[in-house]
């Protein structure tokens, strides 16, 4: 009986516990420029290479948004 | 490259919520969920303006400041995303983001409010480029597929424009000298600090 009691106690015990509440770290994000490998993907640049990627967007943003570049 | 950023030109934004639809369409946003919206300013007044509103990226984001999981990460190009398996959706991005850009859907029988989602610059989550998992999850990685963000790109008067800092702000500088007003960006100085769009950085400022 006095086991049980033990047992008992020390189960009761355990539930009062706290677990430790630590943050995780920030995900880890593949970064644009390495592409997605698939169909969609506008030409113009090549998948991995930074500094191509960076040239399409800046393309892109241009002639794509800046109407006076069309306009004498 | 400075970082990605957005500019809402309300000198040009007609209230056509094509970015909005365009932005639902393309990520597959659903009922209830509006990452972008336009809103109306001094509505019946003479002088109203429109504009085209979502999640900035700010440069000190206060989503990530006071989110209680740290759930939110930033790229290198400035893009802020967060990741929806450590989200626990208790609101907190909601109350701080000076945009209202955090949305949280209705889920289940009794509406128990879901996972944030908002606007992620197309540029997806942190599942791999261009999977099935983070098109569900977070729409589409534009930015992986070479393209800047559909609502910008869609919309048919360029008022709203998006990519690199200082491409956008060149483009909204020479709109400002050829029609000589609207140099006002409403928005800017909250999420990127107090210098406005048109205007050259402080010598040795990273815009």
């Amino acid at each position: 009986m006095k086991l049980v009691w033990t047992i008992l106690a020390t189960a009761l015990l355990l539930a009062c516990g706290d677990k430790a509440q630590t943050l995780g770290t920030p995900a880890q994000d593949t970064s644009p420029v390495t592409g997605t490998g698939k169909a969609y993907t506008v030409g113009g640049w090549k998948q991995g290479d930074k500094a191509s990627w960076e040239a399409q967007l800046k393309a892109r943003a241009q002639y794509g948004q800046n109407d006076y570049s069309r306009v004498d | 490259m400075a970082r990605m950023k957005f500019i809402c030109d309300s000198e040009r934004c007609i209230e056509c919520n094509g970015c909005v639809t365009a932005c639902k369409n393309e990520h597959e946003v659903p009922w209830g969920v509006n990452r972008r919206r336009v809103v109306t300013l001094n509505d019946g007044v003479p002088g109203e303006r429109s504009i085209s509103v979502a999640c900035m990226h700010c440069s000190d984001a206060p989503c990530m400041a006071v989110c209680p999981v740290n759930c939110f990460y930033r790229t290198d190009e400035g893009v802020v995303l967060h990741d929806k398996d450590v989200c626990i959706g208790c609101g907190y991005c909601s109350y701080a983001c000076p945009f209202g850009a955090p949305q949280f859907p209705s889920q289940g029988t009794f509406g128990v409010r879901g996972k944030m989602d908002k606007c992620t610059f197309c540029a997806g989550g942190p599942e791999a480029n261009g999977s099935q998992a983070e098109f569900e999850k977070y729409g589409r990685n534009r930015l992986a597929e070479g393209k800047l963000p559909v609502c910008a790109e869609m919309c048919a008067t360029k008022a709203l424009i998006a990519g690199d800092g200082d491409v956008i702000a060149d483009i909204l500088r020479n709109r400002v000298l050829k029609r000589g007003k609207g140099a006002e960006v409403w928005g800017w100085g909250t999420a990127y600090g107090s210098k406005q769009a048109g205007q050259p950085a402080a010598p040795g400022v990273k815009s």
